[in-house]
């Protein structure tokens, strides 16, 4: 399977009833890579994420996937191939306590591994061991991210899907979460695929990263030439640096 | 005062086979959104598979020891009941989910005037009695305890505790609740969420079948109309005590019971269902969630 993307995205559109919102993507994602996806809102950005993992499904094109076409497969089963997200708006269980949410993300292995597991992220994020009994519902905006994050890393992701994992949070815990996505990436060569508003954080951190406008690519490159590159300074980088 | 502890002892007695029936009602509304409600009929097919599993028996092994056939008419009506209503929910539910919502509500009563036509088709329109299976009765301080109440409040308890126990300590509990609190993101975790709502609707059926046969053992007769008034009964003990909540079911069952009871006992029998039902009418103008159920609004 060498030279062969670990996931590879064709051609795909994804319709809400007969709005189209995705119109033809293209996107390759290498083993090890991160890559990200910034846009404006509405672009279609979580759309895709959610497309990747079949909900909604792709309406056309397909979602290759360890060379496997993984486009009308059920959701549960894309995320038992190891694909995990951390989707738009967190979803957490609300009355379900912290730790019980993990223990969800571990559920693949059925918490063969959980022990071990949940003491790197406690040790990855500490606020998480302080809130363990509470329930998800009562977390902040910021602690629900964290643990969103947790959760899917909780099922030893192949490929990790990050939806604004900057969403609310303050800016210190942010580089510690972006910090701790490199260092995952370095030492255990976990391949991440990321969708960020916070563009400029997203661009220094990525491999590669795809621009979308309304539902489509419209630019992709390095992390590095994006930044460089006018266009995108201008649309989403000057005066929205962090 | 012995009077009142002796209608206590009923009441409490109804009321564990209203909860165990509720139980199935609120599972279901919890998972799916909807009331299924075939759930009274499915309670009412356990009693008839009870029945004839007692016929059976009794006609092959004519000296079979009682506890021995009641445990053998506990677990086939579990089966069968169990095997019904994950049947119903595959036929006649999963393809409507995801239309509107009025939609499996209709066809759930579609279903419930099939199943109890079905049984009256089969079974035949009369009581169908049984001999009684457990007569002894205990006399504590005056009150006249049978060995059936006995059984009835202890199987309750045990199956509730195990339940209880499933829904809060297990992986297949814990797919249970995320299902029912986000069931896309159950999906994305690798919860086979149709698979988790079908295991639902047996556990919620499994429950009734016991309450059915219970029910069969305390009255001695079973009919095919059986489904309806304890199948609404047990409906407005899910309300009464919060559509959803588990608890809640057992403590809107026992107050169910315990009202009809101390209602017949102290007023007119005639009124007791009037009664009843003014009771949660009056709780749910004061608290519409019901007792243990949650308001709607919730941090997310």
């Amino acid at each position: 399977m060498s030279g062969q993307p670990l996931l590879k995205v064709q051609a795909v559109e994804t319709f809400y009833g007969n709005i189209r919102a995705l119109g033809g993507v293209d996107v390759e994602v290498n083993k090890g890579e991160i890559v990200s996806l910034i846009g404006a809102n509405g672009a279609g950005k979580s759309t895709l994420m959610m497309t990747i993992c079949g909900s909604p499904h792709a309406r056309h094109g397909s979602v290759i996937f360890e060379g496997r076409d993984i486009t009308q497969m059920p959701t549960h089963e894309i995320a038992r191939l190891r694909i995990a997200q951390s989707p738009e708006g967190r979803r957490i269980f609300p009355r379900m306590t912290v730790y019980e949410n993990l223990q969800m993300g571990a559920g693949l292995d059925n918490l063969k591994y959980f022990s071990e597991d949940v003491e790197k992220i406690f040790k990855l994020f500490p606020r998480l061991k302080e809130r363990q009994a509470q329930r998800g519902g009562t977390l902040s905006g910021g602690e629900q991210q964290m643990l969103s994050i947790g959760r899917a890393l909780m099922a030893r992701p192949k490929l990790l899907l990050l939806d604004e994992p900057s969403l609310g949070l303050a800016p210190l815990i942010v580089k510690g979460i972006f910090e701790a996505i490199k260092k995952l990436n370095k030492e255990e060569g976990l391949t991440v695929f990321l969708v960020e508003q916070n563009a400029f954080a997203a661009l220094k951190l990525s491999d590669r990263a795809y621009v979308m406008v309304n539902g489509k690519v419209t630019m992709s490159g390095s992390g590095k030439d994006l930044l460089a590159n006018p266009e995108v300074r201008a649309a989403y980088l000057e005066g929205g640096r962090h | 005062m012995e009077y009142f502890i002796q209608q206590l002892v009923n009441g409490l007695t109804l009321g564990s086979i209203y909860g165990m029936i509720a139980i199935g009602y609120t599972m279901v509304y919890g998972i799916i959104g909807m009331i299924n409600f075939a759930h009274g009929d499915i309670f009412m097919l356990g009693g008839f598979a009870a029945l004839i599993v007692f016929l059976i028996l009794t006609g092959l092994f004519a000296g079979i020891p009682v506890v021995v056939a009641l445990l053998i008419m506990l677990i086939v009506a579990m089966l069968m009941a169990g095997l019904w209503n994950w049947t119903i929910e595959k036929v006649a539910y999963r393809p409507l989910r995801g239309s509107f919502r009025l939609a499996p509500l209709i066809t759930a009563i579609g279903m419930s005037i099939a199943l109890s036509n079905f049984i009256q088709v089969t079974q035949g329109p009369r009581n169908k009695p049984i001999p009684p299976l457990v007569s002894s009765v205990y006399n504590v301080f005056g009150i006249s305890i049978s060995l059936k109440q006995i059984i009835i409040i202890l199987i309750t308890v045990v199956l509730l505790s195990v339940f209880w126990y499933i829904v809060h300590r297990t992986p297949l509990g814990r797919a249970q609740r995320a299902t029912e609190q986000d069931r896309k993101m159950a999906a994305l975790l690798g919860v086979d969420v149709d698979r988790t709502i079908s295991v639902t609707f047996v556990m919620g059926a499994a429950l009734a079948a016991v309450a059915g046969t219970m029910y069969l053992m305390y009255y001695g007769v079973v009919v095919f109309t059986d489904g309806f008034i304890p199948g609404v009964k047990a409906f407005t003990a899910a309300v009464l005590g919060g559509i959803g909540s588990l608890p809640g079911a057992v403590l809107g069952g026992l107050l169910i019971g315990l009202i009809e009871s101390l209602w017949s006992a102290y007023f007119t029998i005639a009124y007791k269902d009037v009664a009843t039902f003014s009771i949660l009418a009056i709780v749910l103008i004061f608290k519409p969630s019901g007792i243990l159920g949650r308001p709607e609004v919730e941090k997310v």
